[in-house]
This record gives C-alpha cells, structure tokens and sequence, in this order.
C-alpha cells in the first residue's frame, strides 16, 4: 500500500498563528529529558509556548477582547 | 433471560410529565391514551418545559429509548408528525432567536477570541463554584454528555470527502479511539461517581430544565435532519472550538473543590482534545463542507449562533439560581 502511513512522510500542518498539527501518534522529548507521548489521530503542538499543557496546545495562543462576548460556554 | 443484576445503561424509566403534550406523550407511549391534539400542540411554549420534554422523548427513541415503550414507536408515522409539530416552534424560535451570521468564518471568528473578564459558568465554576453547584452542573449535563458524540453520528453520511474525513476522525476520537474506558461518555459516567452522582444514562432528565434539554434537542433536531447537516456541523464547530477554554476552567473548578481525580480528568481531556477537534473542525470539516457545498454558508453559521444562544439561555437560568444561592434544578439530587 503506497499510501500506508508507514510508507510516506509524515504530515505536519504548520500555521504562522495557532498550533502545528502533527498526525499522531508522536512521543515528545522535553528540555529535562523526560519523554510524553499522545496516540490522539492528531496532536496540536504549541507553538506560541503559552500553553499551561506544553507541548500540547491548549488554545492558550487565542487574542483576548476586554468584553465578554455573548456565546456558548462550556 | 434478563440478567439478574441492573445493566448501568439499561433503558431509562419514562419520567414525569411538564403539561400537556408531555402527559399525553407519555400516555400514547406507554400505550394507554392518545397523541395530544392539534389544538394542544397549537398552544405550546417553543421553549417551554412541556414542549422541550416533549420534543425530548420524541428524540430519544432513536438513541436508547425508554423501558416499556415499544421498540418500533422509533418509526409510528402519527408521532413522527407531531415530533414534526414540536420541531416547527422550536425551530422559529431558534432561528428568530439566534441568527447572527450569514458566514460560517464570521461566527467562528467570533468565538476565537478569548474575553479577559469572562462572565460564563465556566467562569463562575472555576472562581466560586462550590461542589453542590459542581454536582447540579454535572446532572443537567448528563442529558448530553453521557451521550457525547452521538448527536452527531447522523451527520457523517451526509458528508463527503475532507468533511467527512475529518468529521469521522474527531468522533472515532470521542468514542475512545477504540477502547472502551477512553470513551468521552464513559468518562463523563466516572465524573459523575465522583461527585456521587448516580451515572445511570436519563436518570436526571426530570431534574433538568428546559433550558438544558433544548440543548440537546438542538442537536438531535440538526442530527436527524439531513437538511439541516450544515447547522449540524456549524454546531458541532461552535462546540469544538469554546469547549477547551471553558474545560480548563471546569478542570480548574473540579481540582479546587476536590472533587475527584476522574471529575478533573474529563475536563483535562477535553482541554487537549478539543484544542485538536477545533482545528480538524474548522480546517476540513467546515472548510470541506463548504467547498462540496458553498450554499450551506449561511446554514453553518446559523448552527454556531443558535448553539450560543442556547448556551446562553442555560447560563442565564443556572447563573441566576446560583447567584441567589437557590438550585437551578427542577428537582432535587
């Protein structure tokens, strides 16, 4: 299978704003040394390195307005 | 032979009625009286506690159904139509209500930025919440969560290509990736235990309010209905994309209150997973859907303002309550 993940490059979605998108599953080594991994189909690295989750993004990289805006809230 | 022991997911109890159309509901479902009449439906609230549950019942019985009621009232064409009656009102109010936008990028956009003196529950939750709030919070949730991901299932025959694709993907994420104890539902049943909640799937429908139902019914009314698979999917990205700011908040609430190691995992979870969803969401499945079919612009982003207005309106009356120091319950847990 030409198109068997094992068998092409993996793909990696990088944007100047929001998170790089790698498909998963990928193992991260840290600056200490120690090593976190994800088998998510998808992880979205920070890039913007204000994430609480780093590397992973936690959507931390958004703008903020000063006023609350009328929409859904979890 | 029925097995000696109650299975955790066994088919809810049919529950109380709120008026009317629900009492005559639940009479024709149980098989002892008729449907409500024209001139019954005529009267009803949109988004009232009698037409929210009645829309409600109509709704479950595609998904687990009630124990009691036969299995092919799914099907009976003389509910299907006023199932039809209920959804026109709702509908109205929705789209008289929500609508905003006529772009999908326009009402995305606007949820992309993040307020600094958020006034949400989430927000509530994470600087004052206390765990009875927590516990009333997680109840009225229940009524979706412990179906996440399955309102949306409907949609993915109705998509083609990177839609599809990417929409396919999220929710094989949803459902656990393929084991069971991953499975955002199971994981959201591990909450409840935690705030000694009782996980059974519909056991707090009766304490959940029309606000909260109509949630829910927004989605199974764009999920059953392939016309209205671009307000579906406008949804679905409205969900995606505010859940993992708020779930950092709720992961916050639930670790200050101590509320358990699984009650914090649930929303830890989705603060990872939904900063992914977002993405995939907005980057194949709305842009796919809009490049198979441009007319449903307007559709998607009607999905995302009629999800924030009900969000909204559940905010309203749980905020209220609170504020007051009162449940925002109908009945006690």
């Amino acid at each position: 299978m030409p198109d068997s993940p094992a068998e092409r490059p993996r793909r990696i979605v990088a944007r100047r704003e929001g998170p790089m998108l790698v498909e998963g599953p990928v193992e991260i080594v840290l600056e200490d040394g120690t090593t976190v991994s994800s088998d998510r189909f998808c992880v979205a690295l920070c890039t913007c390195r204000r994430s609480r989750i780093f590397p992973w993004c936690d959507t931390s990289h958004r703008r903020h307005s000063p006023a609350p805006r009328p929409a859904a809230d979890h | 032979m029925e097995p000696a022991v109650k299975r955790p997911y066994a088919e809810p109890e049919l529950p109380p009625s709120r008026g009317a159309i629900s009492a005559a509901l639940i009479e024709y479902l149980r098989g002892t009286g008729p449907l409500p009449d024209d001139a019954v439906l005529a009267g009803a609230e949109p988004l009232g506690d009698d037409l929210q549950l009645a829309l409600y019942l109509c709704y479950e019985l595609h998904y687990r159904g009630f124990a009691g009621v036969d299995g092919a009232r799914e099907w009976d064409p003389e509910l299907l139509r006023v199932r039809a009656a209920l959804e026109k009102p709702f509908l109205a109010a929705l789209r008289a209500g929500a609508t905003r936008h006529t772009r999908a990028d326009e009402a995305l956009d606007e949820l992309l930025v993040e307020p600094v003196d958020g006034e949400g529950v989430s927000h509530f939750l994470q600087d004052k919440g206390e765990l009875w709030q927590l516990r009333e919070y997680a109840a009225q949730r229940s009524v979706y969560h412990l179906k996440e991901a399955d309102p949306h299932a409907w949609v993915l025959p109705r998509l083609w290509g990177r839609a599809k694709a990417g929409m396919a993907a999220i929710e094989f994420d949803e459902w656990g990736a393929g084991r069971a104890e991953r499975v955002h539902a199971q994981l959201f049943a591990d909450l409840m235990t935690d705030l000694g909640l009782d996980p059974s799937y519909g056991r707090y429908l009766d304490a959940s309010g029309a606000e909260a139902l109509a949630v829910v019914n927004l989605m199974s009314l764009f999920g059953l209905h392939r016309e209205m698979r671009g307000a579906l999917v406008g949804h679905f990205a409205a969900v995606e994309t505010t859940s993992s700011p708020g779930s950092r908040r709720l992961a916050s609430a639930m670790r200050r209150t101590e509320a358990g190691p699984a009650a914090e995992h649930f929303y830890a979870e989705h603060v990872e997973a939904d900063a992914v969803h977002e993405q995939v969401v907005r980057r194949e499945v709305v842009a796919g859907l809009l490049e198979e079919e441009p007319h449903l612009d307007a559709d998607i982003a009607f999905g995302v303002d009629a999800t924030g207005w009900v969000e909204d309106r559940l905010a309203d009356r749980l905020l209220e309550a609170w504020r007051s120091g009162r449940s925002s319950l109908r009945t006690a847990v």
